[in-house]
């Protein structure tokens, strides 16, 4: 394979990257202003479709074909929402592009924009980026002042405004219906669906949700163009009519135990060894790693042994992951408990669950509290088949919550004790020696509060 | 005709009707347990209760392909072809993991719980939930808080349907209660300084399913094993809401709203909820009593107290030998009531004067955001009485005109029914200007529940009743007319007014309400409506009269 030249990341070191001259410099903005002049907004759809991109935000549902689900002709605003609430613990691919290329992101915004025939793009940034806005803001005012945003864009007629939005910090509106919600103004509960959002979505009216790396992707397909994109990645399994295959380069988080943790562009389908071995120098110490969450820590955990999976849309899922997520990698070296390890999880969920569902409200309180348990001495066996149930029964995936956010709780948990219940085992026994193969109800355990 | 397919069960239902889950379900009898569903509010599926398997039958084949996990019932709507599971292992196990997900922040308090006896949880639990509790830990206390005039939060007992949260943004519009911290640590509360404070929000009590607000008014009071409900209608205003009069050996204890679609849905408001104090209010008239004639009609005011038996005969004497007579029909009164009283005083005095008594008013009617009005119209019958008195006479007088009547001197005797809930410590419904215009007449009679500045004018001073001690028929001010049965007794020494009035009529047994209504369905076409079973959201009379012209 030809060593990869990073194309998303190409201005990070850059001296001043994050400005408009350099954007320009490095050709920027000028495949817009041809895709303006020269498209219409349903062949910058079709373009996005043929490329393949498949959105980065962590489903992975492909970008074109959300935009088709759009009513035709419609006669009212059409809204873009950017998701830019990075709050997957582990990940920080699109900080980077904040930060250091705004304008791609903002070039990628205009062409979604215009494709969408949306007037209005609103980014829905995480509390914790004031460097990020900051240099999106002043990128936008760059923007408008060189005639990219507001009215009649470079004489094509098409007008758009950005409004950045700063959020208050809760990873639940990192939900596309959740951050509408809260982009409305109100408490970041998602929304039943029917309807999506493509129908009925911000303010009541048809709306596209997309990932901050989504828009730079299409900033560089505009430039680089549809063969371009598919030359790079995985190609869709035959076997496999239902996979779309995953094309495009790919920023990978690599943190944790590894030498050199940071964020690296790689084409898609990278195995995790690789990517730990080839940019991250290894693991951290020489020591062995003992586990890796394969792309946020509601993706779950690979063993060491399912290392040389790829890190593509379908890779994760053939080791019972819940999926590549944001592809945040984080690697757990041997010397970490993995009770530690889902305890922490556990407690983010439960601190993070927006409690609009029981089983996810109650739920993830429930497994902290286990936990809690197990941590202070007092686990059984038994506690961890009440776990696995846990796991097994709460998310959108057997239908009992309203969002996602209790699968990606219920991810971590089964795959973890799935995956190491003999560390469980040992634990629990070597830590409750009188108490472990208790199977009756014992008397309640007053629990220190955990956040 | 779209079918339905419940548990097997074929159903049809409304081509275009939109049905979910639930009522498709429930029409074929199947209860799909649910808490924060609610049919007046927004849907948010968020208890998860209510969680069924759903599939479609093809239509062609007949083959029914099955959706491969759980949906919520009440978010699902049922088309032709909709198959719907309530009962199969899947469903009854996630039923069961809510409750027990429910349970475990809950401090199971139910001994000293109002809600114990009509709590969902409770229901749900029994029905649904599982033996033995897996979740090893300490559950809350009840901790309480008050969050307006008449609502309590005992927080811990909340299970975060948000119902309440919903009612007060979509129906009583004020949108006070809110959900604040996340996940686990989820509580209802208000804003500091802005309390539940609206004219429906007792409503927030009855929506709760649990145990978590509780109605001040009613906390404490009394278990609700031990009441017992009496269809009846709310005498506060003109919109004559369906409502539940909830007692115990005579006493009412609460008001509950009784579901009718086609007058106050599921909603009362606080005035008629707590509009029942004055049954109970110590300074009632308790009892019949006839002024002792004295050489001047202007001594000490002295009722000599009179047996109701002696009341029949002795009232119409005196009445007879006063001379012309002149009727106040109360718009407190029943249909029922107010024919029998007309009839009284046409066979004591041909001509007798027939007018709608005094209406109550307050400002304008109150329209919520949720649709819900409160009448300013402060009396439950005036359209009912006045179709009465039109059976009767030609010209239906006003109050207005009775007084007027009476101080142009046509008259020599007058009979005033009033039954006010207006008790003496606030303004009484008649002032003391008004009331002199009936000062020299030969006998005056007035039947009220309070003492009033008329009062000191009257011969006879009779009991009336309260709202809850009536039977009959009232009349809403959209012409939709109820029936309801008395839901306790007078108190001991009170004659409601129909008992009066059917034994001066020499009618024999106790008073019938029904038999009366039969009698006045048969006669006019005004209440030909009337007729029959009454059924027990009442009928439009509007509707029945188009129907017979």
């Amino acid at each position: 394979m030809p060593p990869f030249k990073p194309v998303l990341l190409e201005a990070v070191g850059v001296p001043d990257g994050n400005t408009l001259a350099s954007y320009k410099s490095r050709g920027g903005y000028a495949p817009l202003e041809k895709l303006l002049a020269e498209k219409q907004p349903g062949d910058v759809v079709e373009m996005v479709k043929s490329s393949g991109l498949r959105g980065r935000g962590g489903a992975g549902f492909s970008t074109g074909l959300k935009w088709t689900f759009l009513p035709k002709d419609h006669p009212g605003p059409i809204y873009l929402c950017i998701n830019a609430d990075e709050s997957e613990p582990g990940t920080f691919n699109n900080r980077i592009l904040m930060e250091d290329d705004p304008h791609q992101v903002i070039e990628g915004i205009i062409i979604s924009a215009y494709a969408t025939k949306a007037s209005t793009a609103y980014i829905y940034l995480r509390y914790e980026y004031p460097r990020s806005w900051n240099r999106l803001q002043a990128a936008i005012d760059e923007a408008y002042a060189a005639g990219y945003l507001g009215k009649n864009i470079k004489g094509s007629g098409f007008a758009l405004d950005i409004y950045l939005h700063r959020g208050a910090a809760a990873y639940i509106c990192g939900e596309e219906t959740g951050l509408i919600e809260s982009l409305e103004g109100k408490r970041a509960w998602p929304r039943i669906k029917p309807p999506f959002p493509a129908i009925e979505g911000l303010f009541r009216k048809p709306t596209v949700v997309n990932n901050i790396e989504t828009m730079a992707c299409v900033a560089q397909i505009a430039r680089r163009g549809v063969d371009w994109f598919k030359s790079i990645g995985v190609p869709a399994d035959p076997n496999n009519p239902r996979d779309p295959g995953s094309y495009g380069p790919k920023l990978y988080c690599l943190s944790g135990h590894v030498e050199k943790p940071g964020c690296y562009e790689a084409p898609l389908g990278i195995t995790v060894r690789e990517l730990i071995d080839q940019f991250g120098g290894g693991v951290w110490k020489g020591r062995k790693a003992k586990a890796v969450i394969p792309g946020g820590i509601s993706m779950g955990l690979m063993t060491e042994s399912e290392l040389d999976t790829p890190l593509d849309f379908a890779g994760p899922g053939k080791v019972g992951c819940l999926g590549l997520g944001t592809a945040a990698v984080v690697v757990i070296d041997e010397t970490v408990s993995i009770v530690d390890f889902l305890h922490n999880s556990c407690r983010f969920f439960a601190h993070e669950s927006c409690g609009q569902c029981t089983p996810c409200r109650e739920g993830t309180s429930w497994s902290l509290r286990m936990l809690e348990r197990i941590k202070a001495g007092k686990g059984r066996l038994k506690d961890l088949d009440l776990l696995l149930e846990l796991g097994n029964t709460m998310g959108m995936m057997p239908g009992s919550t309203i969002c996602g956010l209790a699968d990606g709780a219920a991810w971590p948990i089964k795959n973890a004790i799935k995956k190491f219940r003999g560390e469980f085992e040992d634990s629990i026994k070597r830590t409750n020696p009188s108490g472990w193969m208790v199977t009756e109800p014992v008397p309640a355990l007053q629990i220190v509060e955990a956040h | 005709m779209p079918v339905v397919i419940v548990d097997g069960q074929e159903i049809e239902i409304g081509a275009d009707e939109r049905l979910n889950c639930i009522e498709a379900a429930r029409r074929a009898g199947k209860e799909i347990p649910h808490y924060c569903w609610h049919p007046g509010l927004s849907v948010v599926a968020s208890c998860r209760m209510c969680l069924i398997e759903t599939g479609q039958r093809d239509a062609a084949t007949g083959k029914v392909s099955m959706v491969p996990k759980l949906v919520p019932g009440c978010q699902t709507p049922v088309k032709d072809g909709t198959v719907i599971v309530t009962e199969s292992d899947l469903v009854k196990e996630s039923r069961a993991r809510v409750e027990e997900a429910l349970l475990i922040d809950h401090p199971i308090d139910c001994p000293i719980c109002d809600k114990a006896g009509e709590c969902l949880l409770q229901d749900y639990h029994f029905e649904h939930g599982q033996a033995e509790r897996r979740a090893d830990l300490h559950a809350f206390t009840s901790r309480r808080r008050d969050v307006g005039p008449t609502v309590t939060l005992f927080v811990d007992r909340c299970i975060m349907c948000t119902r309440c949260v919903r009612f007060t943004r979509e129906v009583s519009g004020e949108a006070e209660l809110m959900v604040t911290s996340r996940g686990a640590k989820e509580e209802i509360d208000v804003f500091p300084g802005f309390p539940l404070d609206n004219k429906l929000a007792g409503n927030v009590v009855d929506l709760c399913p649990v145990g978590a607000l509780g109605d001040k008014d009613f906390l404490y009071q009394q278990r609700v094993w031990f009441l017992k409900r009496e269809a009846n209608v709310c005498g506060g205003c003109a919109a004559g809401c369906s409502i539940h009069t909830e007692h115990n050996q005579d006493t009412v204890y609460r008001i509950k709203p009784r579901e009718n679609m086609h007058v106050n849905k599921w909603w009362i408001c606080d005035e008629g909820r707590y509009g029942w104090h004055h049954l109970h209010d110590p300074a009632r008239l308790l009892e019949a009593g006839r002024r002792e004639l004295t050489t001047s009609r202007h001594a000490t005011p002295e009722f000599k107290a009179v047996e109701w038996s002696d009341v029949v005969t002795r009232l119409r004497d005196d009445l007879k030998a006063a001379g012309r007579l002149a009727v106040a029909v109360s718009p407190m009164l029943t249909v029922e009531e107010a024919w029998m009283l007309c009839a009284v005083a046409r066979s004591i005095d041909p001509q007798a004067y027939l007018a709608v008594g005094h209406v109550p008013s307050t400002a304008a009617d109150e329209t919520f955001p949720g649709g819900f009005t409160i009448r300013g119209e402060k009396c439950p019958n005036r359209l009912g009485v006045a179709g009465v008195i039109a059976l009767f006479d030609a010209a239906v007088h006003t109050w207005t005109d009775l007084v007027a009547h009476v101080r142009e001197g046509h008259a020599d005797a007058a009979w005033i029914t009033a039954g006010y809930p207006t008790d003496p410590t606030s303004t009484p419904w008649i002032d003391a200007e008004t009331a002199a215009a009936f000062a020299e007449l030969k006998c005056l009679v007035v039947q009220d529940l309070f003492d009033s500045p008329l009062a000191k004018h009257a011969t006879w001073r009779l009991p009336a009743a309260g709202f809850a001690e009536r039977a009959g028929t009232w009349v809403n001010v959209a012409h939709r007319a109820q029936s309801f049965d008395k839901a306790i007794r007078a108190p001991a020494g009170v004659w409601p007014e129909g008992r009066l009035f059917w034994n001066m009529l020499g009618r024999r047994g106790l008073y019938d309400a029904v038999a009366v209504r039969h009698q006045i369905a048969e006669s006019s076409a005004t209440f030909a409506a009337l007729a029959g079973e009454m059924p027990a959201t009442g009928v439009d009379l509007r509707l029945q009269q188009l129907a017979s012209t």
